[in-house]
């Protein structure tokens, strides 16, 4: 689903794109840059929160800087008629930081469920996986842990 | 070195979400820190200076905007690392890009305006490359949300 957003909704999604100004009155001070009433960015962003074009107003941690340096992307080949349901379950777990179905590349790719676990190091990674793994049971016919080795490239475009 | 104290590990650990849309955002959300108004602005420049935090303010899910994203990935032959590193990172449309221990070993996130876009991205690059481009969009999101503890 896409929603219609006007000239003023993209006006600040732009003016917000690096951050919300640290200031006492950072709502003001963007409307004060756009040249449009306070509260019309107010009630702007607040209709973008609940439509959900904003996912969330907050703090962005670099998980690396708080000591998580293990990042595993963990991937599992779940029967498809079981995999919504257990993807909501999967992603109800609280070291489950994205979960996502995704098409299978066969036969060279066969997971479509994917899960990004975050640790302090591997083994971290490696018992939460076997968490994930119970849960599936013989619903799941496989699954493997992608870990990054390195960021080869890291836009400013956040999401 | 500078390191983080209680008070600073209660905002990164109670703001990674919920951020009042209010005249005085931050007094509000000082108090519950049981701290001032300048005092939560100044730990917040501090956090991000030291990069413990990589940004504040909102979270924006492009798809709702009318753009579109996807995930590809490629099994490229080490030999060939970097070329085709350089050929993927030179298109704008490749927001963030991972080298991943796997036979597929190379992983990126597109981001275009239009749906078309993803296409033509995965097509320039399978022809500059002459790898193929494995395009797993996203069919259902379950969870999305960051739960980091500090």
């Amino acid at each position: 689903m896409s929603l219609k957003l006007d000239v003023v909704d993209r006006a600040i999604v732009q003016a917000t794109q690096s951050g919300l100004p640290l200031t006492a009155r950072p709502y003001h001070d963007i409307a004060e840059q756009l040249g449009v009433p306070p509260e019309v960015v107010m009630r702007r962003m607040q209709a973008m929160l609940d439509d959900g074009v904003i996912r969330r107003i907050g703090a962005v941690p670099n998980h690396y800087a708080l000591g998580w340096s293990a990042n595993g992307m963990t991937v599992w080949d779940v029967i498809n008629d079981q995999v919504d349901e257990l993807g909501k379950q999967v992603g109800a777990l609280e070291f489950v930081s994205h979960c996502y179905r995704r098409p299978r590349r066969l036969p060279d790719w066969r997971f479509n469920l994917f899960a990004m676990v975050h640790g302090r190091d591997r083994a971290e990674v490696e018992a939460k996986a076997r968490q994930i793994a119970a849960l599936l049971g013989t619903n799941c016919r496989a699954h493997s842990i992608l870990y990054s080795t390195k960021i080869l490239k890291k836009s400013g475009l956040r999401i | 070195m500078w390191q983080m104290d209680a008070t600073d590990r209660d905002i990164v650990n109670g703001l990674q979400g919920g951020f009042p849309i209010c005249e005085r955002p931050y007094r509000e959300m000082a108090q519950q820190f049981g701290i001032s108004e300048e005092e939560l602005i100044a730990r917040l420049e501090n956090l991000l200076a030291e990069k413990v935090l990589t940004r504040f303010g909102p979270m924006f899910q492009i798809e709702r905007m009318g753009g579109a994203f996807s995930l590809a990935a490629m099994k490229v032959p080490e030999e060939d690392y970097d070329r085709v590193t350089g050929i993927v990172n030179a298109l704008p449309e490749v927001a963030h890009n991972y080298r991943r221990e796997h036979e597929f070993n190379m992983w990126f996130v597109l981001a275009t305006e239009t749906p078309e876009g993803i296409s033509q991205a995965i097509a320039k690059i399978e022809t500059e490359s002459g790898l193929a481009v494995y395009n797993m969009p996203k069919e259902t999101e379950y969870f999305v949300g960051a739960r980091f503890t500090a």
